[in-house]
């Protein structure tokens, strides 16, 4: 008990301090999480109304693939864009394997079939006659995919955040394509696993802390979000 | 088909094909400048797919539609259309944002200049009466208000022909009615040529200045108002527009205009040409059947019956009442007549309608 109660106590103090350490990390956390994010949303929105509002053959097969990915685990992700960096494979001469932006691609892999997926449904979701008044008021195509995504913002809203809330808390992908290299790849995930392992608790528990804090905005801002208006 | 006024919409050979079903099969229609077309039929009569057809919304299968004269062939044509007119759905499909957004949303889709948009945005709630909901969020509003919200958006860019998706059947009864009389004057002041489908009679009646009745997917008659509901071309449009009385039957003889058609034994009088031997159908309003509980005087109505009541359904403002007399026979009479003659079911009554108000078709 002592144990967990000096924790806290210690990690209360770094976060308090505005340790260093602890910061750089953080902000390196939300920097390479957040680009992720930003490059998942670009392909995840457009691909997942490009999937719900054209009808092709095979499309359920790319809606199960889609649904799939959603679940993909971090690992496979991790080793994958591993071999495809490693220095003589596919992209080996690029010679990005751990850096900040070996991590931004791995989370943009695991996070953009999250955001296509939940893209998908929203769009999906709309009235189908929606589709028809936006063109009977006299939009291009452009316009209406344009104002079916600014109707579908609330979902859209809330895939962005389960694709946020996915990489920042992601440690294994990150471990394997980041190294975890102090002062260069190491985020709040990776350094949780390594400080627990070296027995710092203290440190381990702030950086934990910051997570929980993280992981909670989101979700108070994804139920925000679900319980306002709709009365219709 | 007749041609009174200027034709701005003619559809030619318009089939809609889906999952190799053919919904729609329209050899030719013609859509008149100013006026006000109804599509009458019941639900899956193809009267929403017509309005999409000539919206030009759904593409269909073949045929070939001209506006003012000129054939819309590529798709900037069909664009440039869709700019000219508009349409309103039986759901109102409002955007979530004010309901002043959603009235500019089509005049901000061509560019139209902000003073303009917000006077005309102003122009058409105040048709409308909603002007005190212009900072009101759409999805704060009521049913009836926000169907007003979207009629102003669609007449906000001042189409020349406006589609009407069965706009009101989602409504309460007083709120439509309030909303048919506002759409009524409106279409009349702004000379809108309109085309809606409805599944309802009164509805229909009240703002159309022709009628199409719809059934799986062809429209089996057009014309005035008075020329369907006084002379429906089949049984189908008669049962569908309110001749509640329909009856099967065999020309005996026919005399000067007048025929004798005997039916479940009995012999109607109606005035109509058929020759002796053939099969027809008559049709009867009930507004224009009387009853009386005496025996019958000497009548000016050719046909008299002994009819016993079956059953007497309230209808508001008016009592329907269903009898048998050889043959099924329905009549309308008022909650006073009800009292006067105090009817009740199995009561013997004596019902008589006019050799003319008999509507004869040829089967």
């Amino acid at each position: 008990m002592d144990l967990i109660l000096e924790g806290i106590r210690q990690a209360i103090h770094l976060l308090f301090t505005l340790d260093p350490e602890v910061l750089g990390i953080t902000a390196l956390s939300l920097k390479v999480s957040g680009s992720a994010t930003l490059i998942s949303l670009c392909i995840g929105i457009s691909s997942g109304t490009a999937v719900a509002l054209n009808q092709f053959p095979g499309k359920r097969l790319v809606i199960s693939l889609i649904n799939t990915g959603m679940g993909l685990p971090p690992v496979v992700v991790g080793l994958l864009v591993t071999i495809f960096l490693w220095r003589n494979g596919p992209l080996g001469s690029l010679e990005i394997l751990y850096t900040p932006t070996a991590i931004i691609i791995a989370q943009a892999v695991i996070a953009t079939p999250i955001i296509t997926g939940i893209s998908m449904a929203a769009i999906q979701h709309l009235p189908r006659e929606l589709r028809l008044q936006i063109l009977a008021l006299g939009a291009t195509r452009l316009q209406m995919v344009w104002i079916l995504i600014r109707e579908a913002r609330l979902p859209l809203l809330a895939a962005v955040m389960a694709g946020f809330g996915g990489v920042i808390s992601e440690v294994g992908a990150s471990i394997m394509v980041g190294g975890n290299i102090k002062g260069y790849t190491r985020v709040l995930t990776t350094a949780t696993v390594m400080e627990t392992s070296k027995g710092n608790f203290e440190v381990a528990l702030a950086l934990g802390i910051i997570l929980l804090i993280l992981a909670f905005l989101i979700n108070a801002i994804l139920t925000h979000i679900q319980q306002r208006e709709r009365p219709r | 088909m007749r041609i009174d006024g200027e034709r701005i919409l003619a559809a030619n050979g318009l089939m809609v094909r889906r999952g190799g079903v053919q919904v729609l099969d329209i050899p030719s229609l013609a859509i008149e400048q100013g006026k006000c077309l109804t599509l009458i039929g019941p639900n899956g009569a193809g009267k929403s797919t017509l309005l999409l057809a000539l919206a030009c919304l759904i593409k269909p299968s073949t045929g070939t539609l001209a506006f003012k004269g000129q054939r819309l062939a590529s798709d900037h044509d069909l664009f440039a259309y869709r700019r000219r007119v508009a349409m309103v759905f039986q759901e109102p499909l409002l955007f979530d944002t004010t309901v002043f957004e959603n009235i500019a949303a089509g005049l901000k889709l061509r560019k139209v200049k902000h003073a303009e948009v917000e006077r005309r945005v102003r122009e058409y709630a105040q048709q409308f009466g909603i002007m005190h909901l212009l900072q009101r969020s759409a999805r704060k509003v009521s049913g009836g208000e926000a169907q007003r919200t979207s009629l102003a958006r669609a007449f906000s860019t001042q189409p020349e022909i406006i589609f009407l998706d069965e706009p009101f059947s989602s409504l309460d009864p007083p709120t439509r009615d309030s909303l048919i009389e506002d759409l009524h004057r409106i279409l009349h002041e702004t000379q809108t040529t309109a085309v809606m489908a409805t599944h309802d009679r009164e509805e229909a009646l009240r703002l159309s200045d022709d009628m199409a009745v719809m059934h799986t997917g062809s429209i089996v008659q057009i014309g005035s108002p008075e020329e369907i509901m006084n002379h429906p071309a089949n049984d189908f449009v008669a049962a569908f527009i309110g001749m509640e009385t329909v009856i099967p039957g065999m020309v005996s003889s026919s005399e000067r205009g007048v025929l004798t058609v005997s039916a479940s034994g009995r012999d109607i009088l109606a005035v109509g040409e058929a020759a002796p031997g053939e099969e027809v159908c008559l049709c009867i309003r009930p507004e224009n059947v009387t009853l009386s509980t005496a025996v019958a005087d000497r009548t000016s109505a050719r046909n008299v019956f002994a009819a016993s009541i079956l059953r007497i359904i309230p209808k508001g403002l008016y009592y329907k009442i269903e009898m048998d007399c050889g043959f099924f026979l329905v009549a309308y009479v008022t909650r006073q007549s009800l009292d006067d003659l105090s009817l009740h079911a199995a009561q013997m009554v004596t019902a008589s309608f006019k050799a003319t108000a008999v509507h004869v078709i040829l089967k």
